[in-house]
């Protein structure tokens, strides 16, 4: 007598499929698509105002042009030095944050709580902030300075090419250095203390023991805190555009604060693709590198007491 | 040279006092162990000769110095720790070796002290291991490793068996007491555990409740317990007390039955003083099955209620005067529970201690 086989849903060996299969779907449709729809823009001439220029394949002239456009690799360079800066100055204020919060003994929740407040406020609200902090004609820094007979002139923080790039990356730090204050806090707190202790027995000065037992236990707490703030960083967007808009004349252009300006200001979408190709390979780099130095850091730390 | 002396020491933390001014002399290359049970301020008292602990009051010295404003790395000494403390991030050998590092020892002696101290510890095949790839008893070792290589003043060991079990605990202790035949130096070692103490100590310093109790030779505080602190707390299973007045020359217990008071401790007691009756269990034995001939005893017939069977010897569970008390049968045969045995009490053995103070009457 034969069986008759099932339906082939029903079999084993198609179930591991047909579960995974909402999951897939959805990955599909709102990842993956969206993803190779705009891969393909990039290799096309499209213009958000004309819809008809979606099938003009132009190959790779879009990508020739902005490789060989001075402002695109100004953007790409400033936002590399922009996130370089940010980091390690978020990096150091917040270890030192964690530190003496770590110290303290009365009131360490409450001043836990107080040191995420920036992280509450919208990234926009952060930007007007400071913009009217570093107004040069009416900014509450200018005036402090000139009361305090500081500076006797305005000094144009949201214009300078230098200063302007300083007033960004003040509000970036301003707002994000709990992150790493956060997460460093979170390592130290799950520190043990025997090591410590025997490092100082060891021999060791405060200095020391920071440096050669602390520092290297805090150090994959660092690098998730860096791949977090990359990611973070090298779409920074709405402070900058908030504050300068890019501007003055470009100074203060970021990656994307440029490819937005392309899309949809000057409503070439096709090139502004291409760019953000470029910037996600740029921040796939930065968090493959964090990654790297993660696994690496944390190899040891398996089991040991 | 490195004598540690401890003087009219006291820690407090904001009002509450722990240790309340002990003294202490630990000689040059002596073994001393603290003992006693939790709480009792043993750790505390050797984390102030570390240092990692402020003293509150008093002093502590090693060798001639005064060390009580001196950080930790200028005393020259050594700690193992109860959960090992090694570097996480390190090699067994640069585990080892980091002490000298941070000394700004040459690389050579860094390397000759490091395989001297791997040689001594049978570290040499683990050297390239980090520590988390190590088991427990490994784990010791480099920690005792990690001592040994600064050649310091003193080892100080907090705990060190704890954390390991029953079998590695007893080898490790073996280990420790040849390291110390070894590589002779002070050390100063803290446990709860009073087998620890016996089988390691050239001197027991028996602490409860932020005081010392005793202080003495193992056999000295096994013998003569200066209170019945002592005396329950040194010595497994631990010593029998009984409530008794004496009457007439003799112990009597609270359900009528005496016992003589032994001779030697005769003129040290008077007539209708409330004392505790110390007997330990090996000098509780039936008729017959004694370790040694007993010189002064007495005999008592008792029920056994159960019978602990240990090979060499039988813990048999009694009561004496409505309270537990344990004997000892040594060349055991089978005992039934509700068997009455015929006892011999070695009263040569036995302790009156003072009800009231719970100190000793024998007043040396």
């Amino acid at each position: 007598m034969a069986n008759k086989p099932p339906p082939f849903w029903q079999r084993e060996k198609y179930t591991p499929y047909i579960l995974l299969l909402p999951a897939i779907l959805t990955l599909v449709f709102v990842v993956l698509l969206p993803l190779l729809f705009s891969l393909y823009t990039s290799f096309t001439g499209y213009r958000l105002i004309r819809p008809e220029s979606l099938y003009q394949w132009v190959g790779l002239r879009n990508y020739e042009r902005i490789f060989s456009d001075g402002d695109f690799w100004s953007a790409f360079g400033r936002t590399i030095i922009f996130l370089t800066i940010a980091l390690n100055v978020e990096f150091l204020l917040g270890l030192g944050i964690a530190l003496l919060i770590n110290k303290i003994t009365w009131g360490q929740r409450t001043l836990r709580t107080i040191m995420m407040f920036p992280m509450m406020f919208s990234p926009i609200l952060v930007g007007y902030q400071f913009k009217f902090v570093f107004n040069d004609n009416i900014g509450i820094l200018n005036n402090a300075l000139q009361s305090l007979g500081l500076s006797d002139g305005a000094i144009p923080w949201l214009v300078d090419k230098y200063l302007a790039n300083f007033a960004i990356i003040f509000a970036e730090v301003w707002m994000s250095t709990s992150v790493f204050a956060i997460l460093l806090l979170a390592g130290l707190f799950a520190m043990p203390r025997d090591p410590l202790e025997a490092a100082k027995v060891d021999g060791c000065t405060p200095w020391q023991v920071f440096r050669h037992i602390t520092l290297p236990f805090l150090m994959p707490f660092v690098f998730i805190a860096m791949t977090i703030r990359s990611l973070d960083v090298a779409r920074a967007y709405d402070i900058v555009d908030v504050m300068t808009g890019g501007g003055p004349a470009g100074r203060t252009e970021l990656l994307w604060t440029l490819i937005a300006r392309t899309g949809y200001d000057n409503a070439r979408m096709g090139q502004a693709n291409a760019m953000a190709y470029v910037s996600i390979i740029l921040s796939i780099a930065f968090t493959y590198y964090f990654f790297t130095k993660l696994i690496a850091a944390r190899k040891y730390m398996g089991g040991a007491a | 040279m490195a004598e540690i002396t401890l003087k009219d020491v006291v820690k407090r933390y904001g009002k509450v006092e722990v240790v309340h001014g002990i003294n202490l002399d630990i000689a040059h290359n002596e073994f001393v162990v603290l003992v006693g049970p939790s709480g009792c301020g043993k750790s505390t008292t050797l984390r102030m000769i570390a240092g990692l602990e402020d003293i509150s009051d008093g002093t502590i010295s090693i060798g001639p110095e005064v060390v009580n404003d001196l950080p930790p790395r200028k005393r020259n000494i050594s700690m193992v720790f109860q959960n090992y403390a090694l570097y996480p991030h390190m090699s067994v050998r640069e585990n080892l070796g980091f002490g000298l590092k941070i000394a700004k020892q040459d690389a050579a002696t860094i390397k000759r002290r490091v395989d001297e101290a791997a040689d001594i510890l049978g570290l040499d095949a683990l050297m390239d291991r980090t520590p988390a790839e190590l088991s427990g008893g490994q784990r010791q070792r480099v920690a005792m490793g990690r001592a040994i290589v600064r050649h310091p003043e003193a080892f100080l060991f907090d705990e060190p068996l704890s954390n390991l079990d029953a079998k590695l605990r007893v080898q490790m202790r073996t280990e420790i007491k040849k390291l110390h035949q070894k590589v002779k130096t002070t050390v100063v070692y803290v446990t709860h555990d009073q087998v620890e103490a016996m089988t390691l100590a050239d001197r027991i310093v028996v602490m409860k409740d932020g005081h010392i109790e005793q202080v003495g030779t193992p056999m000295d505080v096994f013998n003569h317990p200066v209170n019945t602190f002592v005396a329950s707390f040194i010595g497994s299973p631990p010593m029998n007390l009984l409530p008794a007045t004496v009457q007439n020359g003799t112990v009597v217990f609270s359900d009528g039955k005496s016992v003589p008071v032994p001779a030697r401790l005769k003129d040290r007691v008077r007539e209708g003083q409330e004392v505790i009756f110390g007997l330990r269990p090996d000098d509780l034995t039936p008729v017959g099955h004694g370790i040694a001939e007993a010189g002064d005893s007495a005999r008592v017939a008792l029920d056994i209620i159960l019978s602990e069977p240990l090979g060499t010897e039988t813990i048999l569970y009694t009561t004496i005067a409505g309270q537990e008390a344990q004997g000892k049968m040594f060349g055991p045969r089978n005992v039934l529970p509700g068997e009455t045995l015929e006892f011999d009490l070695a009263m040569d053995k036995a302790h009156i201690f003072d009800a009231e103070s719970g100190k000793t009457v024998r007043l040396d």
